[in-house]
């Protein structure tokens, strides 16, 4: 499994990756937000918590395609399948590897572009810890989504569509955290929501997951 | 590789909810070659995949030890941006072996170990994708194909590859339409090709579970 995610790794660095798409569309949306709403501090600080929220969360909508898109089109996955790794072993890792090249470099970059949305070092704080806790959840959610649409060309759309609705626990409680953590109010109730739909989905989505990829290999 | 033994019974297999072979029945002990013929869409490819566990047999039964088979499709599951030597390994690790040089001497690989997979020409990734059946360490060979672009030195490289696979115990299971000179037995699918219009008389549970 170690090899698995190497690969996986190596691969998302290699030229043509797509390690640091998401990373880019982050920025994009934390650079122009500012532009869009005008400078005034007070407003800026205001909606940070949600905008960074949402943009961490379409940052990790645009790659997930190619979690199972590109091992289903050279054959990999079909070879996978046959391997001595049982195929949830293959989707945590592989969920893993996607949470490590999009949603940490996510999580470590917020901070700093919660500057450019006048946040205070508080909010450097909570972004980062919400961030932290809340994107395991949107690169397994995504896996799952991912195994769904594997055997279909052009299934981005699709894709999108199955898997945002299933965001929106995270996004609400992400978001809400985060924001009441600024306020300066107990923020205790939406944080252990936030971690439990994580643990929920990394403890039981690699399972609904490989079974549709197995359906999909037929 | 211990002895192993894969033994089909009155097996149907379907594509697509169609089934195309039926009564399938036939055995390949350890040292064996066994060569599927029949034209194209026969349903070679089904049975292979069927057999290789990834979908599920329409009716009858498959007996075959856990973990025997390396499955070798059309698409030899190589990764563009790695090279030869980092394709080889990362399979070998998969299948929890660490020895890839005799693979890459056995498909004449050595010289090009260093390059990326997408500089290599159809067959240079063919013998890639065979040397990956060696590092496998598996001792049932499922192969698909296995010569489609492939010159006539690299299919007695890969003739090679198979005759000391089964000398020392293993087995396989290859259709081809060429000759590969090989002591193998023939089998050919045509005579168990099913009726499709017949209604499969089993439907599976996945099907059941939808209806």
């Amino acid at each position: 499994m170690i090899a698995l995610l190497a690969r996986d790794l190596r691969l998302a660095i290699r030229a043509g990756g797509g390690f640091g798409l998401g990373l880019a569309f982050f920025l994009i949306v934390s650079v122009l937000v500012p532009f869009a709403v005008g400078p005034e501090a007070e407003v800026l600080a205001r909606i940070a918590p949600g905008i960074l929220w949402v943009g961490a969360l379409l940052a990790c909508l645009l790659s997930l395609d190619r979690i199972f898109q590109l091992d289903f089109e050279d054959g990999s996955l079909d070879l996978l399948a046959t391997a001595p790794i049982p195929m949830e072993g293959t989707v945590a890792v592989k969920a893993l590897a996607h949470w490590i090249t999009t949603g940490l470099p996510l999580v470590l970059a917020a901070p700093v572009f919660g500057a450019l949305m006048s946040l205070d070092e508080r909010g450097y704080w909570w972004i980062f810890v919400t961030l932290l806790i809340g994107t395991p959840a949107l690169s397994m959610i995504g896996a799952f989504g991912a195994a769904l649409t594997v055997g279909l060309k052009r299934g981005g759309l699709l894709l999108s569509l199955l898997v945002l609705p299933l965001y929106i626990p995270t996004l609400i409680f992400g978001a809400e955290a985060a924001t009441r953590g600024i306020g300066g109010f107990d923020n205790t109730t939406p944080l252990l929501m936030l971690a439990g739909i994580t643990a929920a989905a990394v403890a039981l989505l690699p399972f609904a997951a490989s079974a549709a990829i197995r359906i999909n290999l037929r | 590789m211990s002895a192993m033994e894969l033994t089909v019974t009155d097996l149907t297999v379907a594509r697509g909810g169609v089934p195309v072979l039926e009564g399938l029945g036939f055995r390949l002990s350890a040292g064996q070659v066994l060569v599927l013929r029949g034209p194209n869409g026969s349903g070679k490819t089904t049975l292979l995949r069927t057999l290789a566990g990834l979908q599920p047999p329409m009716a009858g039964a498959i007996s075959l030890p856990p973990e025997a088979i390396a499955y070798g499709a059309h698409a030899d599951g190589l990764k563009a941006t790695l090279t030869v030597a980092e394709n080889l390994a990362f399979w070998a690790r998969i299948h929890g072996t660490h020895e890839i040089e005799p693979a890459l001497d056995d498909f004449n690989l050595q010289a090009l170990r260093n390059r990326a997979a997408q500089s290599l020409s159809a067959g240079q990734k063919r013998r890639l994708g065979l040397a990956r059946l060696l590092v496998t360490g598996r001792s049932l060979w499922l192969l698909d194909e296995p010569t489609v672009s492939l010159d006539v030195a690299s299919v007695a490289l890969f003739a090679d590859a198979v005759r000391a696979h089964v000398a020392g115990g293993g087995a396989a299971l290859i259709a081809t339409h060429i000759d590969l000179g090989l002591a193998a037995d023939i089998f050919d699918v045509g005579p168990y090709k099913a009726d499709p219009r017949a209604p499969s008389r089993t439907p599976s549970a996945f099907d059941e579970a939808f209806a």
